[in-house]
């Protein structure tokens, strides 16, 4: 059998089990949606075991346009597993919903979108590049919009639609002046030209095609869709957007940035500088004031990104592990986080965003106020939580590589977004029960299913995760060493 | 005189500066918002085969079919997005998308 088609093989299932579970949704209608939920994550899992054959270890594939190598299955893993975690949780919360029901499509986009992601990752060609970035941008505009009678979803789809669009447009044109003055698509060959001398062309092609791929991180300045976004997307999608097209956004960059533009790093490194320094600051200040938990959450993950790009600003192999590590322990604190939002109900089991409703949890859940209060401890970067561990690890190669100031900056930057976070543990366990919210907060009972998931996630970030801290550094080093 | 690579460059690099301001600087109506979006794609496009003819190289020629399905995809899903948007708020203004803060 032809190697290529073995090197995409989890693709290939993604696609084609998303197309298969479409036409059953087609004719099944809405009495399907259980059963393509079901088999859409079944095809994740399959996806997943696919990645242990030569997607992981095969090299080129189709003449370079595709690589599958252990960076490309590291960054699949988190993916995959972050989308079948989208699917699992949203039936619970569209049951619940305000009319909206949940319908079989919305498996099926996340399939798409993760099949996009899968491309994105192990992209060898600028072609690949771009379709793969678009098959997942499209499928998330429709995941955004997904409540179509909530008007705060409707206008969450119009505004990523029109920005993302945008910067689409942005990282092609960048593209189009990479393949003019390199006269090539491929990410092997670009670097040569790079590695040939300065030109004009080459570096405002590197600045527009970064600008784009800052967007996709919604690193700062290209950020101002994403409170938006997250506020009025359904929870489940917000869960969605803010782990997994995060991820390959990330894995993405690295990929363009040490592969493509390896010879050039002194001239993306300002550019990345300024972008982690820029998201590190607002997201830390500009989520102060927010009073939605979403929002909240939305301003976390620009100031995560931010430590993610102080990785990839040290632009060295240990640089890029220290990436991988961040985005693993970001993907299960965020998960997580989120997963304790969809919790917040009020006695009619309709959802409540504000931060307010989580007052006195500790009395009322206090399973869900531990778990919520260790994530929140990760995300700040507190020890023992596993969140300082990979905060030191960005730090660690960035003052290896020489970035003192930047390391610095991050460092007391971190300590300003400790703040917000030590906030929602202050309403938590300090402020009396809320009774802004009609009857007793929390009123639902937890799903098994979600509980089991928020305490899993909750003991790998807290000091029992330590246990695995060897094997996933081991990890993260053999797949950052594919890229150099 | 004879036009050479750098004109049609310059003509790309017009369109896609009027399509970036056309979603920045509109206030007004979104389907312009959709408009501008594709001005920026063919801006790009021309781009792509002007290079192509310049390098004798195929490949910006593939790359423009691709971006031009792509397109088509897009503007679907944009129209489609603001069919459900108009119904539930009655108005395709710009400045009516506010529901949430920034």
């Amino acid at each position: 059998m032809n190697m290529s088609l073995l090197m995409v093989l989890p693709e290939e299932i993604l696609a084609l089990g998303a197309i298969a579970l479409m036409l059953v949704a087609a004719w099944g209608g809405q009495a399907s949606t259980r059963m393509v939920s079901i088999v859409a994550v079944a095809v994740l899992v399959g996806a997943t075991i696919a990645l242990t054959g030569p997607a992981s270890y095969g090299g080129d594939a189709f003449g370079g346009l595709v690589r599958g190598d252990a960076f490309g299955a590291f960054a699949k893993v988190l993916i995959f597993g972050a989308s079948a975690i989208a699917i699992l949780i949203a039936p619970r919360f569209f049951a619940a919903g305000r009319g909206d029901d949940l319908r079989p499509e919305y498996p099926v986009l996340i399939l798409l979108s993760a099949a996009g992601m899968s491309m994105m990752v192990s992209a060898g060609d600028l072609l690949t590049l771009y379709v793969g970035l678009e098959l997942q941008s499209l499928a998330a505009y429709v995941l955004a919009s997904f409540m179509r009678r909530d008007t705060r979803s409707a206008e969450a789809g119009l505004k990523y639609f029109v920005l993302g669009a945008l910067a689409s447009g942005i990282l092609l044109y960048g593209i189009s002046l990479v393949y003019g003055f390199s006269g090539t698509t491929l990410f092997s060959s670009i670097a040569t030209a790079y590695g040939e001398g300065r030109s004009l062309g080459l570096t405002f092609g590197l600045v527009f095609v970064f600008a784009g791929l800052a967007f996709k991180m919604s690193a700062v300045p290209f950020h101002m869709w994403t409170p938006d976004v997250y506020e009025g997307a359904p929870t489940p999608v917000t869960t969605f957007f803010a782990s997994a097209p995060k991820v390959a956004a990330v894995a993405l960059s690295v990929r363009v940035a040490v592969e493509a533009m390896g010879p050039a790093t002194d001239q993306w490194r300002q550019i990345v500088i300024f972008a982690a320094l820029a998201s590190i600051i607002f997201g830390a200040v500009a989520a102060i004031g927010q009073t939605n938990i979403k929002r909240l959450l939305a301003y976390s993950s620009i100031n995560n990104v931010g430590f993610v790009l102080i990785g990839l600003a040290a632009g060295t192999q240990a640089g890029v592990a220290a990436v991988l590590f961040y985005l693993t322990v970001y993907v299960v604190m965020t998960l997580g986080s989120f997963l304790i939002v969809l919790q917040m109900k009020d006695a009619a089991g309709q959802p409540v965003e504000s931060i307010t409703a989580l007052a006195g949890l500790s009395r009322t859940r206090p399973g869900l106020a531990l778990a919520m209060a260790i994530f929140m401890f990760s995300l700040a970067g507190i020890p023992p939580m596993l969140g300082f561990n990979a905060k030191v690890a960005v730090f660690q190669a960035a003052i290896v590589a020489g970035l003192y100031p930047l390391a610095v900056v991050g460092f007391v930057a971190s300590v300003i977004g400790a703040f917000y976070y030590l906030r929602v543990v202050k309403v938590m366990y300090i402020d009396a029960p809320a009774e802004t919210v009609e009857g007793a907060p929390l009123a639902v009972r937890t799903d098994p299913v979600e509980g089991g998931l928020i305490a899993v996630m909750a003991a790998a970030i807290s000091p029992i995760g330590w246990l695995g801290l060897a094997s996933l550094g081991g990890a993260t080093m053999v797949a950052a060493k594919a890229l150099f | 005189m004879t036009i050479g690579l750098g004109h049609y460059l310059v003509v790309g690099a017009i369109l896609f500066a009027l399509g970036v301001l056309g979603i920045i600087a509109n206030r007004k109506n979104l389907i312009v918002m959709l408009m501008a979006v594709e001005l920026i794609l063919l801006a790009v496009n021309l781009n792509f085969v002007a290079f192509s003819g310049y390098l004798h190289d195929l490949v910006g020629q593939v790359f423009a079919m691709f971006v031009l399905t792509v397109a088509a995809g897009e503007a679907a899903i944009g129209l489609a997005i603001l069919v459900i948007y108009f119904r539930s708020r009655g108005t395709i203004s710009v400045d009516d998308a506010n529901r949430m803060q920034g």
